[in-house]
Order: structure tokens, then C-alpha cells, then sequence
């Protein structure tokens, strides 16, 4: 088995949620691609986690952090988009460079 | 007779009680009693005086001998003598051996000192060894030895007892009339009282630190009594000063009681434990010179010797009675008597048997021209008679100071008397004239007050030293001492004598002529004294008379009169335990001559000059030089212009203020400034340190995480891409340095 | 009742005081009546109970520790509560226990501004605890604390009841005083550490025990101890006060009220001088005869120009403050000496000095009380405004002047006299010429002395008193406070064994550890 083509595969994946992460102005999309970016981490943690599993086939803890990630995931979702609602409601706009309130 | 030689501290303890009743009880008890307690208490004591110089001859005529001289010896030295009969044999061998000691000892050194063996051994046989009596009483105790406080007697303390008692009995007598209603009444004979006590009680001294309290203490009764009179700046002026002059040679006394003391070995201040250490072969001769001289400081001021003799003039401030009971007759030979009493010191420290010249002797000739020729110029009756005092006491210590003892002694006994009667009849004169005492403002007085002229006169004569009255007698063997000397004569000394001879004729002549011839002058009308007044001057006239014939030479121009009267004085006064062998001057008949020859002639002269007005009268105002000594004699020498004005000007004005400013300004200064310079510093320190360093540090903490806040405030924009933009390049830099470094 | 006395004597003599002090203290201060009597009556009873403690005394062992208490008081540091009384306290003691209730008397009917009786003498009885408690402790911690209390006390009693500049004056003092004391406990400690440790309860301590102290204190090296006598002698020579170190005395003095100064310079004054007889010199021998002629040089310096500064004097109170400045002199040259016969004229030199002093300024106070002035110029003719008042000014005059046959004589002559032949290996030549000047300095005493005397006491009054109605006088209160002193100052003059002999032992002991240790 080779493990660069899921690597690679992690490595775009990482790339486009970063960009979508910097680069984008709604709320929504910078939710998702931080999906992507977590996603792309559990590409890695599974195909690391098997890798190590054809020597050791008691080692599940690659795949074991993935479940882990996907539900930390859902509930940062369901929190990050709870936020987008809030702001949407109180600004009317859900693009994040309107949302400076922290500004020192 | 009841032998009062062994409880004669009776005498001023009477004298001290008569004090103590007349300061608490004389103002309520009045004048009469208060004069009358005093009376009595010197009356008793004259008495007892009378007991115990009887007591003291019998005890020369039969000498003690074997136990009982040998206790008295050991008590003389300050030992106490142990009673009881079972060690009394032990002390008797013990005690007969150091009485032996004593008695050969003295026998080898006066065999030694002597030019002549037969007359050494004339004088060894004449002369047994009589020790004083002393008798003493545990005084005070340092580092385990005790000290002892006690009386001596011997023939000297017996005559000055005697001759006390009988003067201060006649100026206490006197004086009820001449301070007849004098506003002190009480504390005067107060005073005189505690004089006397003292005076006795430094006479009785068995140790020279007692006879410093006595010193001191008739010191202050007579700087009480110079000051009786204390409303008058005058007064106070010439008490303080007699205080403080005689405290000048006070130190001299201090030291020389010192060196002394440790010069005898450190364990006794009893006066024949040192005159017994001076005489001794070993002893530190260096060291008693200094003493001497140290202890001739205190005769010096307190006998009036040049240079400290300035108070003594004016001294006469005091009343009367008392200048002639302190300032003539008893206090002022306290210098004399401590010379006779430590005459062991003196003897050795100042080689007087063998040498030709010394301070003291100078010094005592030196005093007596100069007291005399002061005299001179006086026109106070009483100042005259203080430069005389001053006078015969440089004679008497010139005396001690050539080796005649007992000249100098018996000068000492008969001045007293005629002295005391030529300042009570001073006193009589001023009586009778309004209370003023110069000699310009009297005259004529000879027929208004015909007692107090004769005895004046007699007085008068006595003190010239005219054959056969008290003063030619101690006067003639004065100069024979100094003629004849112990190994060489004294022939400056010598000569000293015979111009105050001269002198002293001359100035009491014309005090005599001025007072008592000639018209009054005055304004007051003169009268006879009352008898409380006469009566005691005509007793010390008669004591001036025949006082002299005490000391009656054994070869008076060729009349031997049996041994038994000639010299008595010498016989029962001059000591014969722990004194010095002295060679006795005879009878010289060229000197008497001489002397008297000088003596009349210098009554003469002042005759011929006051009386009849012949001679170079005016010649101060024609010649220069005679005015130039004149102004010299009246200005006392500048004595007292250096002494008053540069000496205590000095220490009073400059010196002392220095010291005060040096006192406020520097070390004061110093501490205030270091109380300001605390200040000072405390302010820097709140300034810099505190509120710039310390505080500046806290407040710059502050302003430092402000300016750090404003800094950083820029990065937070907000902005949540922004933000993970840093956080990814901090990421990817973490990723760099984990890839590339690690 | 010896028991007693031995168990209990001194603790209950030394803080009897402080009792009546509480008693007054929960009263209310118009009761004045009140507050006198507690006073007096408490000052009395530790006279008494003094008085049984000398009657009680071995006088045939004087050199011996008497009446010791010796209880744990701070085991940790090894300071313990020692006290005891041997022949060179008991003077002080007396003088102490004497001196008190005649200042209480004294001020009976004349209590300065601004009154207070209830404050003025519960100071005094707290001044009392102080001084008594110095003078019989025999441990260094204890010592030091006694030697404090004393100084609070004063320090408000100048403040509150002083006069115009007594701000300054108090706050002088104080100052002064205290640097003293920081320098003496450090010297203290230092002492303590660096003398050899001692076995307590099985333990190796080092210790404050005075009566130990002096063999413990042979092991410290030369340096060491010449720099711990330094620290005590700033500490109590500027209590003496010794030259230069004496000019918080005047201003203390003239700006205190009487009382304050009489005990200022009857007690605190030899509080100084008894730490170098008691401390100093035999913990530390050898220290002190290196120091003895720089101590004997400025004791004679002291008796010089304290003399000449008195000449300077316009303030007749200024003036004896001066004088004890000279007085205290011939009391350290005394002690220089380390003889037997300096150290006897000093202590005698001290109990005289208190008495004649004290006298003095007992009669400046009245002065002031009836002149409204001290000022030496405006004053004249007591004698006959006031005689007997006069007439005890002149005999204050004559002791304080030293003359022979009263108490000052024997402070002074000697104290001149053991100059001749000091002790140890002390350099003769020097002292004998110490010894010279210092006979100079009694002409000086008597020509300051008189001086004053002659413009106070003789001459007539000046116009501006020549019939003021408040010049009555001595009162009956004065003359009751006054005679005890009066008549102790001739008695001890006339019969010096009185203190010689009960100090003679406790001297002699001193001498001999001086000697043993340090020569």
C-alpha cells in the first residue's frame, strides 16, 4: 500500500480549505473549508492509522482520532454556524471582514 | 593634770559644735548669746590648749620610754597599736625593735649631715627622741588599705593651738563691740567659729590629706568673712579672689600631697610616715623636689609669697577682727606651719643643710623686700599692715627655707601676737574715726586714744624687732640662722633680711607717726575704744612684750642663765622624731647689733621724713626714675593687672568664649548639621531615589506594558483572517524550524 | 525575710514602681490628690524595700553578687533575667531610691506647665523601673532593655513639661541617646557571638551573662574587641556625656523641667559611667587599656572646657549643665585610670555628683520658679531677697567646687591622685600630665562657681526685683526635699567610708579581672 497518493491527496485538500479559509468572505464558506482542513487531517489519520495497521493490526488509533475529529467537527460546526445565524441576524451581512468588533 | 593630749580632737569638735548651735539657734537666741556661745567655746578650748601643751612638756621632760615609746612610735607611723596582754609582748619586741630603728637611724644620718661629731653628739644627747602623739580613727578605705584620719600633737601643734585659741578668744572678745549691731552678726561668729574649728583641726592633722580639708576649709570661712560684707561689689571682688589665688596654689598642694604619697610608697598620708620616707637614705630625691615645690605652691598662695600674695591686700575688705585673727595672726601661716610640719620633705628635696640658695628660701627673701617696700606706699592703715604681714611671713619662710626651723617657727608665734595687736589697733583707730582706715584722714590720734597708741606703739616696736620685745628676739635668730646656715651661710638670704630690717622699721614708723602724731586730720571726733576693745589689745601688747623670752639664747652677750630657761621654744616646740638634724645658729652679737642699729635707724628716718618733714620730700615729682618706681609700688609690681586683666580676663573672656562658640558653633554646628545634613540627604533620597528610581520603575512598568498594549493594538485588527493568516505563517515557521533545524 | 528578700527583693524593688504607674494609670487624672500620694507612697515603698535590702547586704562581702535572681527569659538567645546587687550598684541604687520621692516631693505643690500631675509622675515612676533595673542587671539583653526604658520617659518629659526650644531639645536628646545604644547593642551582640559558647541543657550557647562574660570574652581576638569597646563606648559615653559627644546635655537641661533635670543629671548621667565600670572594662580588658588614654585624654579636655564654656555662661541653669560636663570629666579620668582608687573616685565621684548637682539644679528650678528668669544678669542679691535660699546656692556652690570636707572633694582628689600611678600598662608620663591639668581644672570650677555665685547670691537685688512679692523664701516642701541632700552631702563628706567601704570589695574584684585578664 502506498500512503503518498492519501498524503497528497490530504495536501490539496489542506491547501484549498487554508485558502478557502483566508480568502473567502462569507461566513459559510470559511465554516466549510475549515471543513476541508479538518477532512483533510482525517485522510491523513486514516491512511496513517492503516499503514501502521498492516504491521500491528491491533492499532486502530489513527482511525479511532478520525471518529473523534468528525464529531468534534459536527459540534464546531453546529456552533460556527449558530455564530454565522447570529451575526446575519444583528448585521444583516455574513461577511466577515464587517465583523471587527475586536478591533484593539 | 588629766592628760587631754590623747582626746585632743575635743578642741574642734567643741569649736565645730559652737557652729553648728550658733547657725541653727543664734538668730533666734539673739546677739548676746550668740557671742557668748562663741566665747565660751573658745574659752574651753584655750583651756584645753593649755592642758595639752602641759601635757606635752611633761611628756619632753619625762620622755617615754621602753613599751610606751615604742606604741607611740608604732601609732606615729600609722600604725594602730594592738592592746590586750597576750600579744602585748610580741609588740613590745617588735615595736622596740623599729623604735631602735627610728632612733639610730636618725643618730646616723644627723652624725652624717653634721659638720662637728662633738656637736652631734651634744645635740643626740639634748635631744631624746620624743614622738608625737598620735592618735587615729579609720577615715576612709581604698583597694583594701585603710586611711586614717586623726590628730598629732607634738611641741608645734601645741603652740599653734595655743597661740589659736588665745586670738581668736581676744578677736571674738573684740569684736562683740566692733560689729555692735552689725546686720551678720550671727553669721560672723558663725564663721569664726568654723575658722577656728578648721584652723585647729589643721593644726591637729596626723595626715597630710586632713590637713588639705583644713586648708580648704579655713579657706572658705575666710573667703566668707572677706565677704562679710557682700552688698558691695568691692567686697565680693577681693573674696573671690582670695578664694581663687589661694586655689592657684591649691593645686600646687594637691600635687604635692600626691607626689608625696607616692613617693612614701603609696600606703599612707601620714605626715611622719613621709617626713621619716624623705629623710631616709633611700629616698627619691627627685621626686621630693618636685613635691616640695609642688607643696610650696599652696605656702606661696596661701602664705601671701610673691608672686601669689595679690589677694592678700586685699583681703583686708574683711572686717577687722577678722584680718587680724585670719589674715595676720593664724590662717596665712598655714603656708608656714605645712613647710614645719613636712619639713622632712623639704629638708631633703631641697638639699637645705648643704646648699646656699634655693626657690623656697629665695622666694621667702624675695617676698619680705617686696611686701615691704609696698608697704610704703599704702595710705590704708590696714594695707600697710597686709604688705608687713605679707612681709614677715617671706621672713618666716625664709627662715624654714635657710634651716632655722625654729627661728622660722618662733618668728611665726611671736608675729602673730603683735601682728594681731597692730590690726586691732587699726581696728580701735577706725573705730574711733568714722570707720575709715586711711592714714591721711587721722593723726594726732596719740592723745585721744592713749591705750590703743601704747600698745600700737609697743606692737609697733616689737614688729621693728627692738631689743627686748618679741620681734627682736625671732627676728635676731632669723638672721643668725641664715648667717651661720646648716653646712654654708645663706648670705643672700642674709642680706634680705637685713634691708627688710631696715624696711620694716621704716614703714611702721611712718604708719605710727601718720596715725598717731601730728594734728587730726580727719573730721570725726576721735575717743577711746571701749574696754572690750582695750583690754585685748593691751594683752597682746603684753604678749608681744614677753612672748620673746621664751626663746631666751643660752649665751646672750655673755649672760649664761641657767639651762633651764634659755631656749624653752626650741626645747618643747622643735620636733625630735622624723626631723631632719638641724644645726642651731647661737646667739650672734654683731648681727643683733646691726640688726637693731637698722632697725632704729629706719624708725629714725621715717621720724625725721613724716614727723619733723625733712629729707628729699617731692622727689617723685622731680626726678624720673624715683617716679618711675613710685608708679611701679603703687601699681603693685602690674601684678594685679596680670593676674585680673590678662589671666582671668583671658580665661573669663576670650578663652572662655571661644569655648562657648566653639561649643555652639563647631560641635553643635556639627550636630545640627548632621541632623540637617540628615534632612538634606533624606530629601535627595525621597527625590531621586524614591520618587524617581523606585517609583519611576513602577510607574515605568506601567507605561512600558502601555506603549507595549499600543504597539500590539495594531495586529488586532479584528479581523478574523488576519488572524489566521499569522497563525498560519507561525505555523508554517514552526514547520520550517521542525523540518529544516531539528 | 531573708529568704523572702533574697527571692524577691530586687524584682519587686525594681518594678513596685511600675505597679503604682498601672494603679494611676486607671484613675482619672483630676484626682490629683490621688495620684501624689500613689506616688509618693510607692516611691517610698521601694525605698523601703531598698532600705532592706541594704540592711539586709553583706557589706564584709561586697565584691559579691548579693539577692541574684537568675530565671529563663529568653531561652532561644540565652538571655535570662539576672539580677543582683554587689558593692558598686548599691550607691547607685541608693542614690536612685533617695532621689525619686524628693523629686516627687518636690514637685508636690509646683508641677510645671502644662500640669498633669497623673502623666508627670507616672513618667517618673517609670523612670524610676528604668533606673533601677539598669543598675541591677547582670545580663546584657536585660541591661540594654532597662537602659531604653529610661530614655522614652525623659524624652516626653522635655517634650511636654520642657521649655521654649524643648521640641529640639527632646528631640536632641533622644536622638543622640539612641544612636548611642544602636552602636551598644551591636556592640553586644557582637560580644556575644564571638565570646566562647557556654554548656546550657546539654547544648553549646553563647550567652549574655554579664557575670560570665568576662572569662568568656578572653578568647576574642584584639581587633575584634577594640571595635566591640568602641561600640560601648559611644553608647555610654554619650550618656556620661564625654566630650564631644556631651552637647545634647545643656539643651536637655535648661530645657527640661526641674525635676526632669535633677534626675537627668543625679541618675541617667551615671547610668553611662556605671556601663563602663559594670561592662565595659572588666568584659573587655585588654580593649580598655588601649582605649584608656584616648578615654583619659578626652576626660580631661571634658573638665577644661566644660569649665570654660561655663565661664561663657549667661543661663545660670546652662551654666551647671556645663559643669557636670566638667564634673562627669574627673569622673571618666577616674575610670581611665583602672585603679582601685580611680574607680572608688568615680563611683564616689558619681553618687557626690548626683547630690551636689542634683542640689543645684533643685535650686535653679526655684529660682526660675520665683525670677521667671535664669538669666545670671538680671539675678543678684538672693542673699538678701532669700537667704536661706541664698545661703543653700553657696553651700551647693562650695561642695559642687570640690571642696574638702563635703561630698565633691572626694570624687574629685582621687580621681586626680590615681592619675599619678594608673594601672595596667598604662603610659605614666601621659596620665601624670592628665593628672596636672585636671588640678588645673579645679581652679576653673571655683572660679565659674563663684563667679555665678557672686552675681546671684551677693550684691543687692536688681531694680526689677527689688520688691517683687514672689521672691519668698525656701517653702516648707523645698526644705523637704532639700535637707536629706543637704546633710548627705556633709555627712558623705566628712565620713567618705560610708561609700568607700561598701564599694571597696566589689572595686578590688573589678581591679582584679582587669588585672588578671588584661595585664
Amino acid at each position: 500500500m502506498f500512503l503518498n497518493q492519501f498524503l497528497l491527496l490530504a495536501a490539496i485538500l489542506f491547501c484549498i480549505g487554508v485558502y478557502g479559509v483566508l480568502a473567502r468572505k462569507n461566513g459559510v464558506l470559511v465554516l466549510m473549508s475549515i471543513e476541508l482542513i479538518l477532512n483533510a487531517v482525517n485522510i491523513n489519520l486514516v491512511a496513517f492509522g492503516a499503514y501502521w495497521n498492516a504491521t500491528d493490526n491491533t492499532n486502530v488509533s489513527g482511525q479511532v482520532f478520525a471518529l473523534f475529529v468528525i464529531a468534534v467537527a459536527a459540534a464546531e460546526v453546529g456552533v460556527g454556524l449558530a455564530l454565522v445565524l447570529l451575526i446575519y441576524r444583528n448585521r444583516q451581512s455574513i461577511d466577515i471582514d464587517d465583523v471587527d468588533m475586536l478591533k484593539g | 593634770m588629766f592628760n587631754m593630749i590623747d582626746k585632743v580632737w575635743i578642741i574642734p569638735a567643741l569649736m565645730a559644735s559652737s557652729f553648728l548651735v550658733i547657725l541653727f539657734f543664734g538668730k533666734r537666741w539673739g546677739t548676746r548669746a550668740t557671742a557668748g556661745i562663741g566665747i565660751a567655746a573658745v574659752s574651753i578650748c584655750l583651756l584645753l590648749s593649755v592642758i595639752v601643751a602641759g601635757n606635752w612638756i611633761s611628756r619632753v621632760n619625762h620622755p617615754p620610754t621602753g613599751a610606751a615609746l615604742a606604741a607611740d612610735v608604732l601609732q606615729a607611723n600609722g600604725l594602730t597599736p594592738q592592746t590586750g596582754e597576750n600579744i602585748a609582748g610580741e609588740v613590745n619586741a617588735v615595736t622596740h625593735d623599729s623604735g631602735e630603728t627610728v632612733a639610730t637611724d636618725s643618730h646616723a644620718s644627723m652624725s652624717e649631715a653634721t659638720t662637728s661629731e662633738a656637736s652631734a653628739s651634744e645635740h643626740g644627747a639634748e635631744h631624746e627622741s620624743v614622738p608625737p602623739v598620735v592618735r587615729t580613727v579609720t577615715w576612709f578605705q581604698i583597694g583594701g588599705m585603710e586611711f586614717e584620719m586623726g590628730t598629732l600633737v607634738d611641741g608645734l601643734a601645741a603652740m599653734m593651738l595655743i597661740t589659736v585659741c588665745i586670738i581668736s578668744l581676744l578677736v571674738h572678745i573684740y569684736s562683740t563691740e566692733y560689729l555692735h549691731g552689725d546686720v551678720r552678726f550671727t553669721h560672723y561668729y558663725a564663721f569664726l567659729s568654723l575658722f577656728t574649728a578648721s584652723m585647729l583641726f589643721y593644726v591637729l592633722s596626723s595626715n597630710t590629706l586632713q590637713m588639705l580639708v583644713g586648708w580648704e576649709l579655713v579657706g572658705v570661712c575666710s573667703f566668707g568673712l572677706i565677704g562679710h560684707w557682700w552688698e558691695e561689689k568691692k567686697n565680693t571682688d577681693a573674696a573671690l579672689k582670695a578664694f581663687l589665688t589661694n586655689r592657684v596654689g591649691d593645686i600646687g598642694l594637691i600635687l604635692g600631697v600626691i607626689i608625696t604619697f607616692f613617693a612614701a610608697g603609696g600606703t599612707s598620708f601620714n605626715v611622719l610616715h613621709i617626713n621619716e620616707y624623705a629623710l631616709s637614705h633611700s629616698a627619691n630625691t627627685t621626686l621630693l623636689l618636685v613635691g616640695a615645690l609642688c607643696l610650696f605652691g599652696g605656702v606661696t598662695s596661701k602664705s601671701g609669697q610673691f608672686p601669689l600674695h595679690t589677694w592678700l591686700p586685699d583681703a583686708m575688705a574683711g572686717p577687722t577682727p577678722v584680718s587680724a585673727l585670719i589674715h595676720a595672726a593664724t590662717m596665712v601661716v598655714a603656708g608656714v606651719y605645712l613647710i614645719a610640719r613636712l619639713y622632712g620633705v623639704f629638708f631633703s628635696g631641697l638639699a637645705i643643710g648643704s646648699s646656699t640658695f634655693h626657690y623656697v628660701a629665695f622666694i621667702g627673701g624675695f617676698t619680705t623686700i617686696i611686701g615691704g617696700l609696698l608697704a610704703f606706699v599704702q595710705t590704708d592703715l590696714k594695707k600697710v599692715l597686709a604688705y608687713s604681714t605679707i612681709s614677715q611671713l617671706g621672713y618666716m619662710v625664709m627662715a624654714l627655707g635657710v634651716g632655722a626651723w625654729t627661728a622660722g617657727v618662733f618668728h611665726l608665734f611671736t608675729h602673730a601676737f603683735f601682728k594681731a595687736c597692730l590690726f586691732l589697733g587699726a581696728g580701735s583707730v577706725s573705730h574711733a574715726c568714722h570707720h575709715t582706715f586711711d592714714m591721711r584722714e587721722m593723726g594726732g590720734l596719740r592723745k585721744k586714744m592713749p591705750i590703743t597708741h601704747a600698745t600700737f606703739l609697743i606692737a609697733t616696736l616689737a614688729l621693728a624687732g627692738i631689743f627686748p620685745l618679741a620681734g627682736f628676739w625671732s627676728k635676731d635668730e632669723i638672721l643668725a640662722g641664715a648667717s651661720s646656715g646648716q653646712q654654708n651661710a645663706y648670705t643672700i638670704m642674709l642680706i634680705f633680711g637685713l634691708i627688710t630690717a631696715l624696711l620694716t622699721a621704716a614703714y611702721m614708723g611712718r604708719a605710727y607717726w601718720l596715725t598717731f602724731w601730728g594734728d587730726y586730720r580727719g573730721h570725726a571726733k576721735p575717743h577711746e575704744s571701749p574696754k572690750v576693745i582695750t583690754v585685748p589689745l593691751m594683752i597682746l601688747a603684753g604678749c608681744a612684750v614677753l612672748f620673746g623670752f621664751t626663746n631666751f639664747p643660752g649665751n646672750f652677750f655673755g649672760i649664761h642663765l641657767p639651762g633651764g630657761v634659755t631656749t624653752r621654744f626650741e626645747h618643747f616646740v622643735e620636733p625630735t622624731f622624723a626631723f631632719p638634724p638641724l644645726q642651731h645658729a647661737e646667739f650672734t652679737p654683731w648681727l643683733a647689733v646691726v640688726s637693731t642699729i637698722l632697725a632704729a635707724s629706719g624708725l629714725f628716718l621715717a621720724y625725721q621724713y613724716y614727723e619733723k618733714n625733712r629729707g628729699p620730700h617731692g622727689l617723685t615729682s622731680r626726678n624720673k626714675v624715683a617716679l618711675a618706681g613710685y608708679t611701679f609700688l603703687e601699681n603693685k609690681y602690674y601684678l594685679d593687672d596680670l593676674y585680673t586683666g590678662v589671666v582671668a580676663g583671658s580665661t573669663k573672656g576670650p578663652l572662655a568664649r571661644a569655648a562657648n562658640w566653639f561649643n555652639q558653633n563647631i560641635l553643635d554646628g556639627i550636630i545640627n548639621g548632621i541632623g540637617l545634613g540628615a534632612r538634606k540627604i533624606a530629601a535627595v533620597v525621597y527625590v531621586f531615589a524614591d520618587q524617581l528610581i523606585i517609583d519611576g520603575a513602577v510607574n515605568g512598568s506601567g507605561q512600558g506594558s502601555e506603549g507595549a498594549g499600543q504597539l500590539l493594538r495594531k495586529i488586532q485588527t479584528g479581523k478574523v483572517q488576519q488572524y489566521a493568516s499569522i497563525l498560519f505563517a507561525g505555523a508554517v515557521v514552526l514547520a520550517g524550524v521542525l523540518v529544516f533545524v531539528v | 525575710m531573708k529568704d523572702f528578700l533574697n527571692s524577691w527583693g530586687i524584682s519587686l524593688m525594681v518594678f513596685l514602681p511600675l505597679v503604682g504607674a498601672l494603679a494611676m494609670l486607671v484613675v482619672p487624672k483630676a484626682k490629683e490628690q490621688f495620684h501624689k500620694v500613689v506616688a509618693l507612697a510607692a516611691s517610698l515603698v521601694v525605698g523601703f524595700i531598698g532600705i532592706l535590702l541594704m540592711t539586709n547586704f553583706d557589706y564584709d562581702a561586697s565584691g559579691r553578687l548579693q539577692f541574684v535572681i537568675d530565671k529563663a527569659w529568653i531561652p532561644i538567645i540565652n538571655s535570662r533575667y539576672i539580677v543582683g546587687i554587689d558593692g558598686i550598684s548599691l550607691p547607685m541604687i541608693a542614690l536612685t531610691l533617695l532621689i525619686v520621692p524628693l523629686c516627687i516631693i518636690y514637685s508636690w505643690n509646683h508641677f510645671p506647665e502644662p500640669k498633669n500631675p497623673k502623666a508627670f509622675l507616672i513618667l517618673i515612676l517609670i523612670l524610676e523601673t528604668g533606673m533601677l533595673g539598669t543598675f541591677v542587671s547582670q545580663d546584657l539583653i536585660l541591661f540594654f532593655v532597662f537602659f531604653e526604658v529610661v530614655l522614652l520617659p525623659m524624652y516626653f518629659m522635655i517634650g511636654v513639661w520642657g521649655g521654649e526650644k524643648r521640641q529640639y531639645a527632646s528631640l536632641k536628646f533622644f536622638l543622640y541617646t539612641l544612636f548611642g545604644s544602636a552602636l551598644m547593642i551591636v556592640a553586644f551582640l557582637a560580644l556575644y557571638f564571638l565570646s566562647d559558647p557556654i554548656e546550657v541543657g546539654g547544648q553549646l550557647m553563647h550567652s549574655f551573662d554579664m557575670r560570665i562574660l568576662p572569662e568568656l570574652a578572653t578568647g576574642i581576638s584584639t581587633g575584634a574587641a577594640l571595635f566591640i569597646f568602641g561600640g560601648m563606648f559611644m553608647g555610654f559615653g554619650i550618656k556620661v556625656p564625654m566630650f564631644p559627644f556631651h552637647t545634647w546635655l545643656p539643651d536637655a537641661h535648661t530645657q527640661a523641667p526641674t525635676v526632669g533635670s535633677v534626675i537627668l543629671a543625679a541618675v541617667l548621667l551615671k547610668l553611662g559611667t556605671y556601663g563602663f565600670i559594670r561592662i565595659a572594662i572588666p568584659i573587655l580588658p585588654g580593649a580598655a587599656e588601649k582605649w584608656a588614654p584616648f578615654i583619659g585624654l578626652l576626660a580631661v579636655i571634658g573638665i577644661i572646657y566644660g569649665a570654660l564654656c561655663c565661664l561663657a555662661q549667661t543661663d545660670m541653669k546652662r551654666l551647671i549643665a556645663f559643669s557636670s560636663v566638667s564634673h562627669m570629666g574627673f569622673v571618666m579620668l577616674g575610670i581611665a585610670t583602672l585603679t582601685t582608687f580611680g574607680f572608688q573616685a568615680a563611683i564616689f565621684g558619681m553618687v557626690a555628683h548626683g547630690l551636689i548637682t542634683g542640689m543645684l539644679f533643685f535650686v535653679a528650678g526655684s529660682t526660675k520658679d520665683r525670677y521667671h528668669t535664669l538669666d545670671i544678669s538680671r539675678l543678684g542679691g538672693m542673699l538678701k531677697s532669700m537667704p536661706h535660699m541664698g545661703w543653700i546656692l553657696g553651700f551647693a556652690v562650695m561642695a559642687s567646687l570640690g571642696l574638702p570636707g563635703l561630698a565633691g572633694f572626694w570624687g574629685e582628689f582621687p580621681a586626680i591622685l590615681s592619675a599619678y600611678n594608673p594601672g595596667l600598662g598604662l603610659n605614666v608620663a601621659f596620665f601624670r600630665v592628665l593628672m596636672v591639668i585636671a588640678a588645673v581644672g579645679t581652679v576653673l570650677a571655683a572660679s565659674y562657681l563663684l563667679w555665678m555665685y557672686q552675681r546671684v547670691g551677693f550684691g543687692v537685688p536688681t531694680k526689677e526685683y527689688e520688691d517683687d512679692p514672689h521672691l519668698h523664701d525656701v517653702t516648707f516642701t523645698e526644705w523637704l526635699a532639700w535637707t536629706p541632700i543637704l546633710v548627705l552631702i556633709v555627712v558623705l563628706g566628712f565620713m567618705p567610708n560610708i561609700i568607700f567601704k561598701v564599694t571597696d570589695g566589689a572595686v578590688e574584684r573589678t581591679i582584679a579581672i582587669v588585672n588578671g585578664l588584661g595585664g
